[in-house]
């Protein structure tokens, strides 16, 4: 489904800020698969994000989505198949539109062509939709975005990501900036909307025990490329002390290499 | 008494095509456009010298594709070579100023005192006089331009226009191509602001060069006046209010300069006044509320 092959990209070359922040990396992911993507702060695990989703243009190395080498498209093009979701919950939706308007916004690259926004068969699909979250929104489709709760706001960036049926779906801390009730409830309709829809979805998170619990796959990123990647059996067996260790790992390799700058 | 608030009525409407205009470029869309006092000369020169030459339809019509032309360069400049908006702005209208020049053959001053204009040709075909021409056209065209935006802001590109200055990088991860709805919104914008200028171009039937300048600010001083009165709900709300802040505003200006509060030339420097007053209240609301806190704190 998604193919990335040695990828590089580095920020402000050739200046004493340089931050290599891709440093060759491959991937491969097949239909389906759910990858949990785990590293420390300034890993390049939100770079990679940003690599697939267009944010800026590769250095080296390509993308390929579904076949199509998606390298030189701009982001909203690539958009139409990959989904996005943020840390902040203000990114996803637009806060002085509507509910059914957000959504329809959101519904506009795979809906049938129509003049007007919302048709009334629209406003009954986004309304069932509504109803899996469970959080009360199907009575809410008149109010503006803006006065939802952060929880339910990401719970509705999801769903804007899904009604389009996306083939990749990229998931940066998405729960992260809620509270642990909500962050659990929002993690639960990741689930069962990535299973529903059978989408291909790479999520990053800091929480260990989530990261081995859910999804097939897990990578660890440090400086700028993957150091761990972990399926099936081995992942199976996998704990977070594991884990921890290969985090421990990497930041001591890290210091060493800081220390020899120092020296 | 009588007169003073026909001629208000009759400003009031002509000027309200502009401020829908800005409305769409500052409240809806977002950004700082300062076309406008470009682009309502540009409607001004397209519409007085069609006008003279014998086609005054044709020259509403001309201004209003002339109009959307220009905020499309400034749309352009913005997306396309990334050029801040507020600078985007001012080159256009700096080119327009040399543009409108060029369509009056170098006058800055053009009259079409002699020429019949839309309006008389309402009076001939309507039998009406001059000033219920004068009240009824522009308030025709406010009011039918008001309602046709109000349906277009519910379609799906008029929704994607909101969006756009709303949340643009949610309307790019819906993979709507944002650059494409700003350039919509400014073309569209500085369209209405242009037929302005037309319908004042031939209202008053003439042109001037200078004749532009300062017109983004009455355009904000009647949006925020109209949002003042109605409230910032919808969209179609807004629009409509913004005509309404237009009357006001002339009503406003024309009483101020019937008691003789400030000289004529002073209203520029009143509107500036208006829009940083209006603008300024809600850091004045949090500088109140700063220094009741200073106080209760002291005792």
């Amino acid at each position: 489904m998604l193919t990335l092959e040695k990828v590089k990209k580095t920020f402000y070359p050739g200046t004493p800020n340089e931050k290599r922040a891709l440093n060759g990396v491959s991937l491969h992911l097949e239909p389906g698969e759910f990858v949990t993507v785990i590293g420390s702060n300034g890993a390049g695990k939100s770079t990679l994000f940003n690599a697939i989703g267009g944010s800026f243009w590769l250095d080296s190395g390509s993308i390929h989505l579904d076949g199509k080498n998606i390298t030189a498209w701009k982001d909203y093009r690539r958009a139409f198949d990959i989904g996005r979701v943020f840390q902040d919950t203000l990114k996803g939706t637009a806060p002085h539109m509507t509910l059914e308007e957000n959504l329809a916004l959101a519904y506009t690259r795979k809906a049938k062509k129509s003049l007007f926004a919302v048709s009334r068969r629209d406003r009954e699909y986004f309304r069932s939709l509504l109803r899996q979250l469970d959080l009360g929104l199907e009575d809410r489709l008149k109010a503006q975005v803006g006065q939802l709760s952060g929880g339910q706001r990401q719970a509705v960036s999801l769903l804007m990501c899904t009604i389009a049926e996306p083939k990749l779906l990229l998931l940066d801390e998405h729960t992260a900036a809620l509270d642990p009730a909500t962050a659990e409830k929002v993690l639960r309709i990741t689930v069962d909307l990535v299973a529903a829809g059978h989408i291909t979805t790479m999520m990053i998170t800091h929480d260990i025990q989530a990261a081995l619990s859910i999804g097939s796959r897990t990578i660890m990123m440090d400086d700028g490329q993957i150091i761990l990647d972990i399926s099936g059996k081995e992942r199976e067996e996998m704990t977070v002390e594991g884990l921890l260790a290969c985090y421990s790992e990497a930041s001591k390799k890290k210091l060493a290499n800081d220390r020899m700058l120092l020296r | 008494m009588g007169v003073l608030l026909l001629r208000s009525l009759q400003e009031g409407f002509a000027y309200a095509v502009l401020a829908m205009g800005v409305y769409i470029t500052f409240r809806i869309l977002n950004t700082p456009d300062l076309t406008a006092d470009g682009s309502f000369c540009l409607g001004m020169a397209v519409s007085v010298t069609v006008t003279v030459a014998g086609h005054p339809l044709l020259g509403l019509l001309l201004a209003v594709v002339a109009g959307a032309a220009a905020g499309l360069v400034t749309g352009l400049l913005q997306t396309k070579v990334g050029i801040h908006p507020i600078l985007a702005g001012i080159l256009t209208m700096t080119g327009l100023y040399s543009v409108n020049l060029f369509l009056t053959g170098g006058k800055s001053n053009v009259s079409a005192a002699l020429a019949e204009t839309l309006f008389q040709q309402w009076e001939e075909a309507l039998g009406l006089t001059a000033n219920q021409s004068k009240t009824l056209l522009p308030l025709f065209a406010c009011a039918a331009l008001g309602t046709v935006l109000s349906v277009y802001f519910k379609t799906r590109q008029g929704l994607a226009i909101r969006a756009t200055g709303d949340n643009e990088d949610m309307v790019r991860s819906s993979s709507v191509n944002a650059d494409v709805y700003k350039c919509l919104g400014l073309a569209l914008g500085n369209a209405c602001v242009a037929l302005s200028g037309g319908l004042v171009g031939q209202s008053l039937s003439f042109f001037d060069a200078g004749y532009g300048s300062g017109m983004v600010v009455i355009g904000l001083a009647s949006v925020i006046i109209g949002e003042t009165i109605a409230g910032r709900r919808s969209v179609t709300a807004g629009l409509f209010s913004a005509i309404l802040g237009s009357v006001v505003y002339r009503m406003f200006i024309a009483l101020a300069l019937k008691v003789e509060l400030f000289p004529s030339y002073g209203l520029k420097l009143v509107s500036a006044l208006i829009v940083a007053l209006a603008l300024s209240l809600p850091a004045l609301k949090q500088w109140l509320g700063l220094r009741k806190i200073k106080r209760r704190e002291r005792d």
